[in-house]
C-alpha cells in the first residue's frame, strides 16, 4: 500500500468554488421569478440570451485563443456574470445588442486579465457600461410593467429615477407626486430594468446569502446606510429631493448594494476595507444621480471604487493578534 | 484668424517654458555617474540573471569599474557573457582580461523512477521546496531529487528540462550559463556548478546519498553506498575524497582517466561527452548525456569476463 | 460562553473514540527511542549495545538547557544506536531496545493511590522543577517543548497564572477527554504543582464544550480547589493553540514573536503533561508512557491506548482491528495538524497524540483553482493574517513583503487552507515562506 503523503491539513471544509457561485444564482431566483412576472416574456429572452451567451463566449475563448484544457465555465462565474448582466438591460433590448455586451463582459472585462480572479473590475457591470454608450438609446427607453407578451415592441415608460431626476433638474417638489407608491417601489411593479424590481426579493436573496456565509453584511449594509442617511440630509434640506425610503427601493441600488458591489474578485479583503468601499460608493451614488448628466449612478460608482481596491487593500489590513487597537 | 495665432503662441509659449524647466532641472538634479559604467553595461548580455554575484549588469558594470581602479578584474566574470564579453570589458576599462574556465551546471543525482522506487504518492503544492519540508519525500532517499521542477522553473536561459521518463532533470549544455540559479533553486543542493572540463569532458559521482551504505542501497539501485573503492583507484592523483558516506570528485585534480567510473560497483560515476567505449558491465540506466547512451539495450558487444 | 476573538472554523468533530476508555497497550518486541523526542537539543545516548535496562533506566541525557533526558519504557538489552526513519518523516538517531519481561525501576512507585500536595509539604518550587526535568517532561499537546524550560520564567517576566490545556480542539483525538474522565483527581494535583512550580496562586483549565461529562466531572472535583477555576468554552478551532486560549481564557493577546506567553503573564500547559507532572514528582516515574488515540472512520476499535513509548504504530494499529483495506494516509496527530507518515514502522515518541488512518477518498486533495479573492482566509485567520497574500509573496520569492505582512506570525493552525473555495495550498507555500523569513532574521540578527 503506497500511503499519500502531503503537508497538513489532511481534511477541507467541503466549501467551493461552484457552492458560492451557483448560491449566488440560487439568491437570484425570488428576483428573477418576479421579473419574468412583471416584464414577461422580453425579460425571460434577455436573461436566457446573456447567460447562453456568457457561458459560451467563455467556453470559446479559453479553448481557441487562451488554448487551456480546463472547464471554467464548470465553475458558474460565467453563468452568475450572465444573470447579473442580464439584470442590468432593459427587457425590450436587441438580441444582437445582448451578446455583443456579453462578449464585452466576458471578453473584454474578465478574460483579457487571465480569468476568474484577475479582473480589477465587476465584468457585468463593465459590460452594461459598456452598452450604455455605444447603444445609448436603446439602453435608456425602459417598457413598463405587466407586458407578458412583449419583447422588443414593449411600450415604454418613464421610470422612477428618472422621474426623480426630473424632479431636480425644474426645481418642482410636486413632480415626485409621479412616482409609485412606496409598497409598489418594494415589491417591483415599476418600470426599469430587469434587476430594478423588488427592492424586497433582492433584499431576501441577500440575506440568504449572508445565512449560507456566502458574503458578509459589511458592503450591503455600508452602501445602504449611507445611501439612506445621505438622501435623508438632502430631502431634508430641500423637498426636491426624493424620501430615503423610496430612494432605496429605486434603481439599481439594491442590486448593486447586495449582488454587484459584492462580487468577490473586485470588492476589498478586510472588513474595514469594504465598510470604506461601502460608504465611498454609496456618497459616489448618490452625487451622480443628484449631480450627474445619468440618472442612475450605481454602476458607476461601483466601477469607481473597483479601482481604488488594491489601494484599500494595501492600506486596510486587519488587525494582527496582539496589536494594540490605537484609539 | 485671430484665435488661430493665439492658440499657437500660448501653445508655443508653454512648450518653451517646459523645455527650459526641464533642462534646467536635469543638470541640477542630474547624477553624476562614471561614463565608464554606461561605456561597460553597453556590452554585457544584460541578463541581469546574477550569476556574476552581482545585482544585475548594472551592478557588474560598477563593480567592473571600481575592480579596474583598484588594478585587476580578477574574480569578475560574467558566466551569461563567457570570455568574449570579458575580453571586451577588459578592453574598455584598459586592461588585460583575466581568463576564466567555463562552468556548467550538473545535476548529481541518476535516481531515475527505475533505480529509485516511489513507496509513496506526493499530494500537494508541485515545489520541490514544499515536497521537501515532508521529510524524505516519495522515496527512501532523503538526498535526492524530488522531481518537482523548481530548477526548471528558474532557469532563465531555458537550459533545463523535466524528463517525462526518468523524472530526473536534464541540462542543456550548449544553453547553459553556469549563472547558478538552479543550484540555488534545488533545496537539497544536488545541482552543482562545476568545470565542464577539457572538450567538454567531466567524471562525476551522480549521488547526493550521505546515509549509510545499506540504507542507500536499498532506497537506490545507483546511489553511492560510500565502499571508496573509487578512492582507491585514485590514490595517484588524490582527486576523490569520501565525506559522510559519499564520495566527490575534484574537478580540478581529476585527470579523466576514468578508472573510478569503471571501479564503481553500483554505476554511480559518470563521465560526461567521453567517446563511446564497450560497456563490460551490465550498468543501470543513465539519463540525459548524448555521448555515451548506456542503456542496457544498446550492448551490442558480448560482455567480457572479467 | 468564551472564546478567542480573532478568526477560527469548525472542523467535524468526528470523535469516534470519546466512548472508549482507556486500556493498555501490550508491550512491543523491539521499542525504538528518538533522541529527537523534543524541541531542542537531541538527546545523548548514556547507554552502549549490549546493556540491560528496565523500565525507568536512564537511555540519554538532556543535550542543553532546551532539551530532555529520555528513559526506557522497557526491559530489556539494547539491541544498537542508529538513524531509524521517526515520525519527522526523516531518519534520526534512535536506541533499539529488545524487549524483554517487564521489569521496572525499584525507585518509581506503582501504587495508584492519591498523593496530594498538602502531603508533601516539603516540595518547594525549585524541587519540583528539578523533578520535572529530571524526569524528560516535555509537552504532551504535541508541541513537546520541555516543560522545565516554561517553568523557569525569564528573568524580568512574572507569571501571574497557568492556564491548562484540556480544549483538544483537533478533530478525532480524544486523550485528554478520557484522561480527564478517568484521572482528574491527579490531574488536580498536577496542576497545584505546576502553579506552586512558578509561584501564582491562579489556575484555569479550559475545557471545550463538546465535553459537557467531562466539564461537569471537573467542576465538582475543582470544588476542593478554590484557585482553580473550571473555565468551559465555545468549540472553535484552534482554541488548543496557546496564544488563541490565552485570548479565551483572560482575554489577554499575546503580542508578535519574539514575545511569549510569558509576557502576558501566562504559562499554558497541556492536561496530558499535568498529568505527567504528577506522576513524575509524587510517584518518581519518569515520561515513559502516555494516552494516545488510534482513530480513523474505517478502523474496526477506535480506542485510547496507554502506550510505552517506543512502540511502533503497526502494533497500535493492529492492536484496533488491524490496518482497514482502504487507507490512504496515515497520520501522526490530527487531522488539522498532524504529518502524514511514511510507513507504520515508525515508533510511538512523547508527541504522539494520536495515530489516525483517513481512507484514499478522504485523504486526496482536489485540484487548486485560481484564486476568487474571497476573502474567506483573512476571516479564519486566527493571527489576523492574510493567508491569499502571504501565500502569493511566498510563491514569488518577495521575502521582503512578506515579513512586513507579519508571516513569521502564522502559528500553521491550517484554518486558511481547510476554508479556501479554491481548494489552494496556501498553507504549503505559507510554510515555504515562514521558514525562509525565519532564516534571513536569524542570519541579519547574527550579525
Amino acid at each position: 500500500m503506497k500511503p499519500i503523503i502531503s503537508l497538513s491539513p489532511h481534511v477541507h471544509g467541503g466549501d467551493s468554488v461552484q457552492k458560492n457561485m451557483y448560491g449566488v444564482c440560487i439568491a437570484l431566483v425570488p428576483a428573477l421569478i418576479a421579473c419574468i412576472y412583471f416584464f414577461g416574456l422580453g425579460a425571460a429572452i434577455v436573461l436566457a440570451a446573456s447567460v447562453v451567451s456568457c457561458v459560451f463566449f467563455e467556453w470559446a475563448i479559453t479553448k481557441f485563443i487562451l488554448r487551456r484544457n480546463v472547464c471554467t465555465i464548470c465553475d458558474g462565474s460565467a453563468v452568475l456574470t450572465g444573470l447579473l448582466l442580464g439584470f442590468n438591460l432593459p427587457s425590450n433590448l436587441p438580441l444582437w445588442i445582448i451578446v455583443i455586451g456579453a462578449l464585452f463582459a466576458i471578453g473584454v472585462g474578465k478574460m483579457t486579465f487571465g480569468g476568474l480572479g484577475q479582473n480589477p473590475f465587476n465584468p457585468a457591470l463593465v459590460g452594461r457600461v459598456f452598452l450604455l454608450i455605444s447603444f445609448p438609446v436603446q439602453m435608456t427607453t425602459w417598457p413598463q410593467v405587466h407586458q407578458t407578451l412583449a419583447y422588443t415592441d414593449a411600450t415604454t415608460a418613464a421610470t422612477p429615477l428618472s422621474i426623480m431626476q426630473e424632479a431636480i433638474s425644474s426645481g418642482d417638489p410636486t413632480v415626485l407626486s409621479k412616482l409609485p407608491s412606496f409598497e409598489e417601489m418594494l415589491i417591483g411593479a415599476t418600470g426599469g430594468s430587469l434587476g430594478e424590481v423588488s427592492a424586497l426579493l433582492l433584499l431576501l436573496g441577500c440575506l440568504f446569502m449572508i445565512w449560507r456565509k456566502i458574503i458578509t453584511w459589511h458592503i450591503p449594509v455600508s452602501i445602504l446606510g449611507t445611501v439612506a442617511v445621505f438622501a435623508a440630509i438632502l430631502h431634508a434640506s430641500n423637498p426636491v429631493y426624493a424620501v430615503p425610503t423610496q430612494v432605496l427601493c429605486s434603481g439599481g441600488l439594491m442590486l448593486g448594494a447586495c449582488f454587484m458591489a459584492t462580487d468577490y474578485v473586485t470588492s476589498p479583503m478586510t472588513e474595514k476595507g469594504q465598510i470604506i468601499y461601502g460608504i465611498s460608493i454609496g456618497i459616489l451614488t448618490v452625487i451622480i444621480r443628484n449631480w450627474g448628466a445619468y440618472p442612475e449612478g450605481m454602476s458607476f460608482a461601483i466601477l469607481i471604487m473597483n479601482a481604488f481596491t488594491p489601494l484599500i487593500n494595501t492600506y486596510c489590513k486587519p488587525q494582527r493578534f496582539g496589536e494594540e487597537v490605537k484609539k | 484668424m485671430n484665435l488661430i495665432l493665439i492658440a499657437v503662441i500660448v501653445l508655443g509659449v508653454i512648450g518653451l517654458v517646459s523645455a527650459l524647466v526641464l533642462y534646467i532641472i536635469s543638470n541640477k538634479f542630474a547624477v553624476h555617474e562614471d561614463p565608464r559604467i554606461a561605456q561597460v553595461s553597453e556590452v554585457l548580455p544584460q541578463a541581469n540573471c546574477g550569476g556574476c554575484g552581482y545585482p544585475g549588469c548594472s551592478g557588474f558594470a560598477a563593480a567592473c569599474v571600481k575592480a579596474a581602479d583598484a588594478g585587476s578584474l580578477e574574480g569578475r566574470f560574467c558566466p551569461v557573457g563567457g570570455q568574449p564579453v570579458m575580453d571586451q570589458v577588459a578592453g574598455i576599462l584598459g586592461l588585460a582580461a583575466v581568463a576564466s574556465a567555463p562552468k556548467v551546471a550538473v545535476v548529481r543525482c541518476n535516481g531515475t523512477c527505475e533505480n529509485r522506487p516511489r513507496n509513496a504518492e506526493f499530494d500537494g503544492a508541485v515545489s520541490c521546496r514544499v515536497k521537501n519540508m515532508t521529510g524524505l519525500g516519495d522515496t527512501g532517499c532523503g538526498y535526492g531529487c524530488l522531481g518537482c521542477g523548481d530548477c526548471v522553473a528558474k532557469c532563465q536561459f531555458d537550459a533545463l528540462k523535466m524528463d517525462p521518463e526518468t523524472g530526473l532533470p536534464v541540462v542543456d549544455e550548449e544553453k547553459c550559463t553556469a549563472c547558478g540559479a538552479c543550484s540555488k533553486a534545488c533545496p537539497r543542493g544536488i545541482i552543482e556548478i562545476r568545470l565542464k572540463g577539457p572538450k567538454g569532458r567531466r567524471v562525476v559521482v551522480l549521488c547526493n546519498n550521505k546515509d549509510k551504505g545499506a540504507i542507500a542501497n536499498k532506497a537506490c539501485k545507483a546511489s553511492c553506498i560510500g565502499c571508496g573503492k573509487c578512492v582507491k583507484t585514485c590514490e595517484k592523483f588524490e582527486a576523490i575524497t569520501l565525506e559522510n558516506n559519499l564520495a566527490y570528485i575534484d574537478a580540478e585534480k581529476c585527470k579523466m582517466c576514468r578508472k573510478c567510473e569503471e571501479a564503481c560497483p553500483k554505476g554511480a560515476i559518470h563521465a560526461f561527452n567521453f567517446p563511446p567505449r564497450k560497456p563490460k558491465t551490465e550498468e543501470p540506466a543513465v539519463q540525459g548525456t548524448p555521448d555515451t547512451p548506456k542503456t542496457p539495450n544498446q550492448n551490442v558487444e558480448p560482455a567480457k569476463a572479467e | 460562553m468564551k472564546t478567542f476573538h480573532i478568526g477560527g472554523v469548525h472542523p467535524a468533530e468526528n470523535k469516534l473514540s470519546a466512548g472508549s476508555p482507556i486500556r493498555e497497550a501490550a508491550l512491543p518486541k523491539q521499542a525504538v527511542f528518538s533522541m529527537f523526542q523534543h524541541i531542542g537539543a537531541p538527546a545523548k545516548p548514556v547507554v552502549q549495545k549490549g546493556d540491560i535496562v528496565k523500565v525507568g533506566t536512564l537511555l540519554a541525557e538532556a543535550g542543553g538547557f532546551v532539551s530532555a533526558p529520555v528513559y526506557s519504557s522497557v526491559s530489556g538489552k539494547v539491541n544498537k544506536i542508529d538513524a531509524v526513519l521517526d515520525a519527522s518523516g526523516t531518519r534520526r538517531m534512535a536506541i533499539i531496545i529488545d524487549v524483554e519481561g517487564d521489569e521496572w525501576e525499584e525507585s518509581i512507585d506503582r501504587s495508584k493511590d492519591l498523593v496530594r500536595l498538602a502531603d508533601r509539604p516539603e516540595l518547594d518550587s525549585k524541587t519540583i522543577v528539578d523533578k520535572i526535568k529530571n524526569a524528560g517532561i516535555v509537552g504532551l499537546g504535541g508541541a513537546t517543548f520541555p516543560c522545565h524550560v516554561k517553568l523557569t520564567p525569564p528573568p524580568g517576566c512574572k507569571a501571574e497564572c497557568v492556564i491548562i490545556n484540556a480544549v483538544e480542539c483537533e478533530p478525532y483525538l480524544t486523550a485528554d477527554h478520557r484522561l480527564m474522565l478517568e484521572h482528574a483527581d491527579e490531574i488536580l494535583v498536577g496542576v497545584e504543582l505546576i502553579m506552586k512550580a512558578v509561584n501564582v496562586t491562579k489556575g484555569y483549565i479550559g475545557i471545550e464544550n463538546n465535553k459537557p461529562d467531562a466539564i461537569k466531572l471537573m467542576t465538582e472535583k475543582a470544588k476542593q480547589y478554590p484557585n482553580i477555576e473550571i473555565v468551559p468554552l465555545k468549540v472553535k478551532y484552534p482554541q488548543g493553540g496557546e496564544k488563541q486560549l490565552i485570548d479565551a481564557v483572560i482575554g489577554r493577546q499575546v503580542p508578535a514573536p519574539p514575545a511569549i506567553p510569558i509576557n502576558v503573564g501566562a504559562v499554558v500547559q497541556n492536561v496530558g503533561t499535568a498529568f505527567a507532572i504528577y506522576e513524575a514528582v509524587m510517584k518518581n516515574k519518569p515520561l515513559i508512557d502516555r494516552i494516545i488515540t488510534v482513530t480513523g472512520k474505517s478502523v474496526k476499535n477506535p480506542s485510547n491506548l496507554l502506550a510505552r513509548l517506543g512502540t511502533p504504530f503497526q502494533q497500535l494499529i493492529d492492536e484496533c482491528g488491524g490496518l482497514p483495506e482502504d487507507t490512504g494516509k496515515i497520520i501522526g496527530g490530527g487531522p488539522m495538524m498532524g504529518k502524514a507518515l511514511l510507513s507504520l514502522e515508525v515508533p510511538m515518541t512523547k508527541g504522539s497524540s494520536g495515530l489516525l488512518i483517513m481512507n484514499e477518498k478522504d485523504a486526496r486533495r482536489s485540484e487548486p483553482q485560481p484564486c476568487i479573492r474571497c476573502a474567506k482566509c483573512v476571516s479564519a485567520c486566527p493571527m489576523g493574517l492574510e493567508p491569499f497574500l502571504l501565500s502569493k509573496l511566498s510563491a514569488m520569492e518577495e521575502w521582503e513583503m512578506a515579513e512586513k505582512n507579519d508571516i513569521v506570525s502564522c502559528i500553521e493552525c491550517g484554518s486558511c487552507q481547510f476554508t479556501c473555495p479554491s481548494k489552494r495550498p496556501l498553507l504549503d507555500m505559507i510554510r515555504v515562506g515562514k521558514t525562509t523569513v525565519m532564516g534571513i532574521i536569524r542570519s541579519r540578527t547574527a550579525k
